[in-house]
């Protein structure tokens, strides 16, 4: 490691001030300001908060339907990471062959990632919605099956981790393409001569390879299913049937900005960031073990 | 050399005077903020530009926030940030919130205060109750409509059912159902939207069966419990759960999102908000009707529904005088001529009884039928209207319903969230994942704990 020598000591200091600024005023501040909130019961127009001390925790912690929306998170972050980033893998050790038009493929599997999460929610209902789908009229032709999730949670929540893992897919594609081809080409040559054929190259050499890669995705993949999933289950089901694909963040928001009820809201912010800071230092923890750089 | 240019800035200034228009000069600002977007929105703005030109002290400026709940949580944040909007229109269920918020301007004393005097008695019955406190008006009746029976004409016909007979009974939905299905005039007999507001909080309405202890909530904040889990509702809705495993009933999901199935033929009978008439008068294609929302007959009453839709809030914390625009402006839209205007623009009803009876003279209600089902279902008359209404002396309509305690409307505190919590528990139950039994006492339990949070936290 090289180590930057500044020979003004104010400098460094100085260059790091916007980083510090903008963290504290994006991270910090609101991060207070919720730890604050969640103390107190306020009525909707404010003017007297009243404190309640660990009120609003007990409340969440002594309710199933939380514990439904935490378990529903589990599902889907579990489900969109390992969709998400086992179809990233593939498709990105696919799109690392040598085949005519390689840039147009790689080109367009980025795509998705361009797309609001929103407006993903929206091509996603145009498709598989029970009224006026594409794919529930086409199915109506072949089977009398209803592809219903309008009613049916466990098809709801298949659907949203669907659309969820689509539109993070170009993301993790672009990693592990990037990934792939830093694996040095001798290696994989050596294998071929060897006997290995392409399967067998990509699971014992590529794979293990660009863990690194793996590991930080499934870091960032279960951190955004967690915390920045909101757009295409808001688009979709709205946290639907029953609360069959309520996730902790759409409660959140759901409590908070249409139940008005800040206090709650609040104190699930905090619980979800304490959730989310565990799980990063977990990974962190015990998976990073099995990584090699 | 400043001598040029001191004329240069008196010319410019005179530029910028010439092309403002004098008016403006005195005139006050007032904001109103709303929800209304597309065709309704088009007839709220053409509404303050008629104000606006009707005098020369105040410009009302409409500003759309988005969806109700995103407009009352942006005129929240603007009142906590002390910059809030004269008048911030909001939905039904936040009234108990905002009548307990401590931030509005109660329209029965800003009335007073400016000495406008609006002969409130003329208002319909079922839509000023909803708001008024101790006989006190609080928020300005705006846009209110109520559910009605939609149905498809020509898949009538086609199933050999008189086309000009909605069912009336809960009975008649099944059977037409079964005939329409039978004949393929339809995949499903009928839908809902606003799951909670038609079937359960009118259903509730309409049998005279109460929705909530104390009055449903009009008797004060602590203590009130959902009574939706009794007899009447678990029929009611385990019915409906039964109809849906047959297909009769089809679930469409909640608010309107179930429009196509009516809209595109997939379902014949809808029930839906009144204020729908205009959009379904440009966008069906084929031949609708409207009749009252069907009844489960003895031994419940027969009862009048209760409404939706939004009233006009005004927020604390604007100075005095521009208070009197805000009153002008209320005062604007309570004018009969006004109110109609409204009424034939947007569907919404005509709060007024001389609105009403003007629409009545002036044949409105023989040429547009289906505009009358609401008020005939709000005021309890026949749902079709006389023949003889201008002027010529028609025997007065028997009522067909009762108004009664449990038919005057909710009041109740968290009740966005207790719809939801409603809501949730009805696609539990259609499902299949509970019973009717099991969900509506899910669905009360739930929402007991919101009232209770919510007594807890407006504790006078």
């Amino acid at each position: 490691m090289k180590r930057t020598v500044f020979k003004n000591r104010w400098l460094p200091y100085l260059l790091v001030v916007p980083q510090v600024l903008v963290t504290l005023v994006f991270f910090f501040w609101p991060a207070g300001k919720s730890l604050y909130l969640s103390l107190f019961r306020s009525p909707p127009f404010g003017g007297r908060d009243l404190f309640v001390g660990l009120d609003n925790f007990t409340a969440l912690l002594t309710d199933a339907q939380y514990y439904d929306s935490v378990i529903n998170s589990f599902i889907f972050a579990g489900g969109v990471t390992s969709l998400s980033v086992v179809v990233g893998l593939v498709v990105a050790g696919l799109a690392n062959q040598k085949i005519r038009g390689l840039a147009i493929y790689r080109t367009m599997l980025l795509w998705p990632y361009g797309i609001a999460p929103a407006i993903a929610g929206i091509i996603f209902l145009f498709i598989f919605h029970p009224s006026y789908g594409v794919l529930p009229y086409f199915l109506s032709f072949v089977t009398s099956y209803e592809f219903n999730w309008l009613l049916k949670g466990w098809v709801a929540m298949a659907l949203v981790i669907v659309a969820t893992a689509w539109t993070h897919l170009g993301y993790n594609i672009a990693f592990f393409l990037a990934g792939l081809q830093a694996i040095p080409s001798s290696l994989l040559e050596a294998a071929n001569v060897d006997g290995a054929g392409p399967v067998r190259r990509f699971t014992a050499i590529a794979v293990p390879l660009i863990s690194p890669v793996t590991f930080y995705l499934v870091v960032v993949n279960m951190v955004f299913a967690f915390f920045g999933s909101f757009g295409v289950i808001h688009a979709v089901t709205r946290g639907g049937p029953g609360h069959a694909t309520e996730i902790m963040v759409y409660k959140t928001w759901n409590d908070g900005f249409i139940g008005l009820n800040l206090g709650s809201s609040a104190a699930q912010s905090v619980i979800l960031m304490a959730l989310v800071i565990a799980l990063t230092v977990l990974q962190f923890r015990f998976a990073e073990k099995r990584v090699t750089y | 050399m400043n001598v040029l240019r001191g004329a240069f800035v008196v010319l410019g200034a005179l530029a910028v005077l010439a092309a403002t228009p004098a008016v403006s000069f005195a005139k006050t600002d007032i904001h109103f903020w709303h929800a209304l977007s597309g065709q309704l929105g088009e007839a709220l703005e053409a509404q303050a530009k008629e104000f606006n030109a009707s005098q020369s002290d105040y410009e009302v400026k409409p500003l759309r926030k988005g969806s109700y709940s995103e407009t009352m949580t942006a005129a929240i944040a603007a009142y906590r940030q002390k910059n809030p909007p004269h008048i911030v229109q909001v939905f039904e269920v936040g009234t108990q919130t905002m009548m307990l918020s401590g931030a509005i301007y109660p329209v029965y004393e800003l009335m007073q205060q400016h000495e406008i005097r609006i002969n409130w008695d003329d208002f319909i019955k079922p839509v000023v109750g909803y708001y008024t406190k101790d006989g006190k008006l609080y928020s300005m009746p705006y846009n209110s409509s109520t559910p009605i029976l939609y149905y498809n004409k020509t898949a009538f016909k086609k199933a050999g059912l008189d086309p000009e007979k909605p069912p009336k009974t809960w009975q008649d939905v099944e059977a037409f159902s079964k005939k329409i299905m039978g004949t393929g005039g339809a995949k499903c007999g009928f839908t809902t939207a606003w799951p909670s507001w038609v079937q359960v909080e009118n259903m509730h309405a309409t049998h005279d069966q109460p929705f909530a202890t104390k009055a449903n909530g009009f008797g004060g904040v602590e203590g009130v419990e959902l009574l939706i889990n009794r007899e009447f509702g678990v029929k009611h809705i385990g019915q409906l759960a039964k109809w849906q495993k047959e297909g009769i009933f089809s679930y469409g999901g909640r608010a309107g999102v179930a429009d196509p199935k009516f809209v595109n033929g997939e379902c014949a009978i809808y029930m839906h908000s009144s204020a729908l008439i205009g959009s379904f008068t440009k966008n069906v294609k084929f031949d609708w009707g409207t009749g009252g929302l069907p009844h489960w007959g003895a031994p419940y009453k027969k009862a009048t529904s209760i409404i939706g839709g939004a009233t006009l809030w005004i927020l604390k914390g604007k100075p005095q005088p521009e208070y009197r625009g805000v009153a002008k402006f209320l005062e604007f839209l309570a004018k009969p001529e006004n109110q109609m205007a409204w009424h034939v623009n947007t569907g919404y009803l005509a709060v007024s009884n001389t609105a009403v009876r003007n629409l009545e003279q002036g044949y409105h209600f023989v040429k547009n039928p289906k505009q009358y089902t609401a008020f005939a279902q709000l005021t309890g008359l026949p749902p079709t209207p006389p023949a003889a209404m201008a002027g010529k002396k028609a025997a007065p309509a028997k009522p067909e319903r009762v108004s009664t305690p449990n038919s005057q409307g909710l009041r109740l505190g968290n009740f966005v969230q207790i719809r939801d919590a409603i809501e949730a528990e009805l696609e539990n139950v259609f499902g299949g994942k509970k019973t009717a039994k099991q969900g509506l006492d899910d669905a009360v339990a739930r929402s007991n704990n919101l009232l209770k949070e919510f007594a807890a936290t407006h504790k006078p």
